[in-house]
């Protein structure tokens, strides 16, 4: 079954990148612009895979959506990466203690993120 | 002050070649004039050489001196990574530093680990954060955890670990850089308890394995793709002596001994596959 993730970030350039690195990878990719639009998206349709969360954004911030998603048990499965300027090691442990699954600080390339999906057992599988 | 990049003569190339060939053992084939001149270019602008040319005129008119070491150390490859393919460390996390631990429990409470090709430390310090996730008992065990590298400024960096936010940003997951590292601005240092854990020094693979005890775990990632046939033999035959029959090669992912020494049987860990020598009991 094809797999689902959703970029919510509310740079467009940003989301465009990251789709297409997952859309290579064989992902089925959603964006949001920010928190709360991507709850929205998570409620309606689903279930979601892998979400890659950026922290800074107007409405819901990542952070809070990150709590959000991990009140819910039925999300509990959906992998968590936050991938974001705030490149404080505080802000990187609050963000793994309130859920999130890995951390991505930008900049970043491709080969960090492919990497980082490795760790969460969840790459694509390229020979 | 412009260096100059043009392409190294045959004659400056083959006297480059046969000086890393003597003394780091690495093979330079006919394709690689390229990367020798861009690798030697800094060397040259920081000694004060109008081009690499001129540079290699002050290496064949002296013995050896530092700036033989520079070129040297500038010639090899150093590229790495904090859980290089990560699955190899997973095997170690969740299969083979477990059972070595069950082994060794009631006996000897010692664990040899040596990375022999540990470029910048992200190799060792690795395998010295998985041993904090899997030991809980750490202090009662006794742990030795070598490092070493041909290259002294790599032992230099190793040893000071630290480390920029591009380093740690690969690879390495999030959860062990928050508990192994402390920030600086833009840098991060390992924490002082594991920095300790490991022991660095600089020793060339293809000279004498002095002080080297029986090892549990020995790695020799990417290193000995850069030697040719000959010589990875020769240092095959010495890690034969130098690995516990229960214990462990770990190479890099795209290397193997098949074709090189028959006596190592390769061993499947999941998506790692190491090599043993001797009546190990596998898997
Ligand atoms: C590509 S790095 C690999 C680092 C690490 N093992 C890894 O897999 O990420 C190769 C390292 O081998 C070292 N090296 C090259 N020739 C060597 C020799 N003859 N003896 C010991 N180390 C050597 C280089 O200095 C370099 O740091």
């Amino acid at each position: 079954m094809t797999k689902k993730a959703l970029v919510i970030d509310d740079s467009r350039a940003m989301r465009t990148i990251l789709s297409g690195i997952l859309g290579e990878l064989g992902y089925e990719v959603e964006g949001a612009e920010d928190g709360g639009q991507a709850l929205l998206i998570l409620n309606s349709g689903g279930p979601f895979d892998l979400a890659l969360v950026d922290w800074n954004m107007p409405q819901m911030t990542g952070y809070d959506f990150v709590c959000e998603v991990r009140e819910e048990p039925r999300f509990a499965d959906l992998r968590l990466v936050m991938v974001t300027t705030e490149n404080e090691i505080s802000r990187m442990s609050e963000a793994l203690e309130a859920g999130a699954d890995e951390y991505i600080m930008k900049p970043f390339n491709k080969e960090m993120l492919l990497e980082k999906l490795m760790l969460l057992g969840i790459e694509a599988d390229r020979d | 002050m412009r260096v100059e990049t043009s392409e190294l003569a045959q004659a400056d190339f083959d006297f480059v070649r046969a000086l890393v060939k003597q003394h780091s053992s690495i093979s330079l084939d006919d394709s690689k004039g390229y990367l020798i001149s861009s690798r030697l270019l800094p060397v040259a602008r920081g000694e004060g050489f109008e081009s690499v040319a001129k540079l290699i005129a002050h290496l064949r008119s002296r013995a050896h001196t530092r700036v033989h070491t520079q070129v040297l150390e500038a010639v090899a490859t150093t590229e790495t990574s904090f859980f290089r393919d990560f699955h190899p460390y997973e095997a170690l996390r969740d299969q083979v530093i477990p059972d070595l631990l069950r082994k060794r429990r009631e006996t000897t409470r010692m664990l040899n680990i040596w990375c022999g090709a540990c470029s910048s430390g992200q190799e060792p310090y690795s395998v010295a954060m998985v041993l904090r996730q899997v030991v809980p008992d750490i202090d009662t065990w006794t742990i030795q955890l070598l490092a070493s590298d041909f290259s002294g400024a790599m032992i230099e960096r190793a040893r000071d670990g630290i480390f920029k936010q591009l380093e740690v940003n690969r690879g390495l997951p999030a959860h062990l850089l928050v508990r192994n590292f402390d920030q600086h601005g833009a840098s991060w240092w390992i924490k002082e308890e594991v920095k300790r854990m490991v022991t660095f020094f600089q020793l060339n693979l293809d000279r004498e394995w002095t002080c080297i005890p029986q090892v549990d775990l020995l790695f020799l990632r990417n290193v000995l793709i850069y030697f040719d046939v000959e010589t990875r033999r020769r240092i095959l035959r010495k890690v034969r002596r130098h690995l516990r029959p229960d214990g462990f090669l770990i190479m890099g992912g795209a290397e193997t001994t098949l074709s090189l020494d028959d006596s190592f049987k390769r061993v499947q860990f999941g998506r790692a596959a190491f090599y043993q020598t001797g009546e190990g009991s596998g898997a």
